[in-house]
């Protein structure tokens, strides 16, 4: 068992390490083979992890006197080997197996083996083949140390192991500037966020002299709601989570990390590594339970979040810039879960989001390939029939985004909805008109790239081709997923056994026994909630038809004169702008300050001045060798007088 | 039963021939009171009871070096007087430098009391059977060594002594 | 059998630190470097009296060991000395140690 576990991060890792140290001179089959091969037997393992523990789960050892909730509130972390001991800090190298974490490595493992094996396909023409390969195992390595770490130190590790590798795939083809800057801009931003989690982590040790999830938990579990040191911990962790997963204000690399690959923005920047925040704030969730001013912070800025992005995607027009701004959006409304204690909720969104953002990506990534690299969506159009696996494929997970049922989306989405709507009513509203943002910019992406003519050159006309089989069917296989993802927890009025809230109880049973029960509202409600979003969600699918489809809108070139709102919003209402004025412009003038001020005029000053100093002394006092052995001799003796004497003295 | 008297007269004679040693005008003057002096710090050995040291000091110091320096101002043709001697101003500066150092190691040593161990003469660790013993073991690395430093003395002596520029 | 132990450590620690300071004030006062060297002598001398007094004192053979080996160094430093002083002699045509001021600044 120990050894499955220690093998499922190592696997990766170990692939990382023969691609990157062979480097390219593995052959690409090979490296194909190693670099997917590796992930597909975590995720074997990780299924057999998994269903190892559901049967232990359903029929638990006879020996186990005490209910299941506590069977897995106390089953210890996997010790591998201490790591840091010093004094009273103590920190094991222990994974924590719980429905949390092997929820997370089954989604990890699977949509990376997909996207590692679309890759194959999509890199197939890249001179870095062999590096896309072994960074894409090193951050499967990082992400799975992240979501099995049983302390927040070995969380952190894949944290910052994560960001390394977001950074060096944003920057994969690092001969373009923009990227290299895009690729420096994430890393930036990320570092805001990880100082938050840092002195987090630091107030936890100082507060509960412990860095291990259970003995936290445990302990906290004791203090009074509201505690000022808690809402400061949460906060802080808060913050990391912002930076990480791309909120107001730390939001803004995301869409500047659609540079790297494709591939890339699927796994990275869609479905695995930008959920890390929402991760970690699920696996704090007694933490945040206890600190309701954070819950409202996290709720506003979710929500914020959620509704800002999807206006801004809806008059973007590179393709997967819309992506990484639904991405946003989505990340927001899982926040917003989370803020109002759906818990599951939010875990079962980011299981679902990771399923068809990640099939939006890739599908995007084979229109892009089909189009020989463009990506805006004036350019396209009329590619239904010329990509019909794609087409079908984004049609599918365009819906699933939308909300519209069955599909997977509008599960997990009502279910936040739902709990929204038990905690505070007019955020509901506003998630609500979020939501039919999302189906509206959501269907004029597919509008504007499958219906009417084709827009583009004819050279790219000629040019277009279906993408071969390695890459339509991880797509095929995404799209059964996000179909079919909601079956994972379908709610009660439908029948459901919300299976994943069974689940994931244990991790949350002591936060939902902490919180204030929500007043539940009856199945009529509900119903009548469902019609409701469903509605908009229709109308506005409607609305972007009428608009795009028939009426052929929305291609204006970059320069048209628009009215004022319009401008701001397909400006990005100017966010990085007001930042480069507010944050880096000064940056940079300080740092001129300092450079042509106190370095030149002070520091250099000082430094030549000690040297100048040292220079004159020498030169003056070097007449006192004057070359007669007499007088040395006399010094000397004069010298050994003076120690003895000395020596008398003391 | 002699031997204070033994030691002071020693010593009366090492200091009066250490100070003709500069007193005297010519070199080989020097030269021989230095001799003199040798052979009282021998006496001192022998007095002290370190036999071997006392062997050894006269053969090295009264044999090979006082050779040399006899040997360098005769073969030199040195023993000739001081042209111009230092002024008296430098003479007593030194003086005070001297005395005040001689003064000061006394002030040092003033008080210094030692608790003998044993009796000195039945100690017998000045003999030639001990030290031997002791040197071949405890200090054969160290000795072995000293006949490299003598090797290279010699080399360089012979380089230095040599007509030929180097 | 207790000659030695009627003379006191003090006389050799004061009648070596005269010997020495006797060594000190010639290197100060000479001008000939041959008779620098041999108040270089005396004091080696007086050094070496002191350790072997030390050494039959305290009955550690140590201190003996010591003036064996400052005897080689010693005997070594003449040789060497006397080859340069030869050599000086043979370049400058005299051993006064105020020539020898060329080594400043």
């Amino acid at each position: 068992m120990k050894i499955i576990l220690i093998l499922i991060p190592l696997l990766p890792f170990l692939g990382f390490l023969i691609l990157g140290l062979g480097f390219s001179s593995i052959p690409r089959k090979a490296t194909s083979y190693i670099g997917a091969g590796t992930i597909l037997i975590s995720f074997i393992l990780s299924l057999f992890i998994f269903l190892n523990f559901h049967n232990s789960a359903i029929s638990p050892p006879h020996y186990l006197a005490t209910s299941l909730p506590q069977y897995f509130a106390t089953s210890p972390p996997h010790y591998l080997f201490s790591w840091i001991s010093i004094g009273q800090l103590q920190i094991p190298f222990s994974f924590l197996i719980d429905p949390l974490s092997l929820l997370m490595m089954l989604m990890v493992t699977g949509v990376s083996f997909i996207i590692h094996v679309y890759s194959i396909g999509y890199m197939k023409d890249d001179p870095g083949y062999n590096r896309f390969f072994s960074y894409m195992n090193l951050f499967v390595f990082f992400m799975l140390l992240l979501v099995m770490g049983a302390n927040y130190p070995i969380m952190f590790i894949g944290w910052e192991g994560v960001g390394l590798c977001s950074y060096l795939l944003i920057g994969f083809w690092f001969k373009n500037h923009d990227y290299n800057n895009a690729a420096k801009k994430a890393f930036i931003m990320n570092r805001i966020g990880d100082l938050g989690f840092l002195l987090g982590m630091f107030l936890i040790f100082t507060t509960f002299n412990s860095l291990d999830f259970r003995e936290i938990f445990a302990r906290a579990k004791l203090m009074e709601p509201g505690n000022p040191i808690l809402i400061t911990i949460t906060l802080l962790l808060f913050m990391g989570a912002v930076g990480k997963s791309a909120q107001i204000p730390l939001y803004t690399w995301l869409p500047d990390a659609m540079a790297g690959p494709t591939p890339v923005s699927a796994l990275i920047h869609a479905a695995t590594m930008v959920t890390a925040g929402v991760y970690m704030i699920a696996r704090s969730n007694i933490l945040y339970v206890l600190s309701p001013l954070t819950m409202e912070i996290m709720g506003v800025t979710a929500l914020a979040t959620a509704l800002f992005a999807a206006s801004i995607a809806v008059l973007q027009n590179d393709i997967k810039k819309i992506l990484a701004y639904s991405t946003i959006s989505q990340l927001g409304y899982m926040f917003l879960g989370l803020s109002a204690g759906a818990f599951t909720g939010a875990m079962f969104h980011l299981t679902t989001h990771a399923f068809f953002k990640a099939l939006l990506f890739l599908a995007a990534g084979s229109v892009i390939h089909a189009l020989g690299g463009a990506q805006d969506i004036r350019k396209m159009g009329g590619l239904r029939s010329r990509l019909p696996k794609t087409y079908w494929t984004f049609l599918i997970a365009t819906i699933a985004i939308a909300g519209i049922p069955p599909l997977s989306g509008f599960f997990s989405k009502d279910e936040i909805l739902l709990h929204l709507f038990e905690h505070n009513v007019t955020w509901w509203i506003l998630a609500f008109a979020g939501s039919a943002l999302t189906a509206f910019y959501m269907f004029r992406l597919l509008y504007l790239t499958f219906f009417r003519n084709f827009r583009g050159s004819d050279q790219q006309k000629h040019h277009l081709h279906e993408s071969p089989a390695v890459m339509t069917i991880p797509l095929i296989i995404l799209a059964v997923l996000a179909a079919l993802g909601g079956l994972l927890n379908i709610p009660a009025v439908f029948g459901g056994g919300s299976w994943l809230t069974g689940f994931l109880a244990p991790v949350f049973a002591d936060a939902v026994a902490l919180s204030v029960p929500p007043a539940t509202v009856s199945h009529a409600t509900e119903w009548l909630l469902m019609a409701t979003t469903l509605t908009g969600c229709l109308v506005m699918v409607f609305w972007a038809w009428r608009r795009y489809v028939k009426q052929a809108k929305g291609l204006l070139p970059d320069d048209a004169k628009r009215s004022l709102v319009v401008q701001l919003v397909s400006k990005k209402y100017y966010i990085d702008e007001l930042y480069d004025f507010l944050f880096v412009k000064p940056a940079l003038w300080l740092s001129r300050f300092l450079h042509q001020v106190v370095e030149l005029r002070f520091i250099d000053r000082i430094v030549n001045g000690v040297g100048q100093v040292v220079v004159w002394t020498g030169n003056t006092v070097r007449y006192v060798q004057t070359g007669n052995v007499g007088f040395y001799m006399f010094i000397m003796i004069l010298g050994i007088i003076l120690i003895l004497f000395f020596n008398i003295l003391i | 039963m002699f031997s204070p008297y033994i030691f002071h007269f020693l010593s009366i004679m090492a200091l009066f021939s250490a100070v003709m040693v500069l007193a005297s005008k010519k070199p080989i003057h020097s030269v021989l009171f230095l001799t003199m002096t040798f052979f009282a710090i021998a006496g001192h050995y022998v007095l002290l009871n370190a036999q071997f040291l006392a062997v050894v000091h006269v053969i090295v110091y009264a044999g090979a070096i006082m050779v040399l320096f006899l040997f360098t101002v005769m073969l030199l043709n040195l023993n000739k007087d001081e042209r111009s001697p230092k002024p008296i101003w430098v003479k007593i500066m030194a003086l005070i430098a001297g005395g005040m150092l001689m003064l000061t190691l006394i002030g040092v040593f003033r008080g210094y009391d030692i608790r003998l161990a044993q009796d000195p003469m039945t100690a017998q660790i000045g003999l030639v059977k001990n030290l031997g013993k002791i040197l071949y073991h405890d200090y054969l690395l160290p000795f072995e060594m000293s006949s490299v430093l003598f090797l290279t003395a010699m080399v360089g002596a012979v380089l230095l002594g040599k007509k030929e520029q180097i | 059998m207790t000659n030695l132990t009627t003379i006191p450590i003090h006389y050799y620690l004061i009648f070596c630190s005269v010997l020495f300071s006797i060594g000190v004030f010639g290197v100060l006062i000479k001008r000939n470097v041959l008779v620098i060297l041999m108040s270089i002598e005396l004091m080696i001398n007086s050094i070496n009296l002191l350790l072997a007094a030390f050494s039959t004192y305290t009955n550690d053979p140590a201190g003996q060991i010591f003036v064996f080996f400052i005897m080689v160094v010693a005997a070594a430093e003449v040789a060497i000395g006397l080859a340069i002083v030869v050599l000086i002699y043979r370049t400058t045509h005299s051993i006064d140690i105020n020539i020898l001021n060329k080594l400043k600044w």
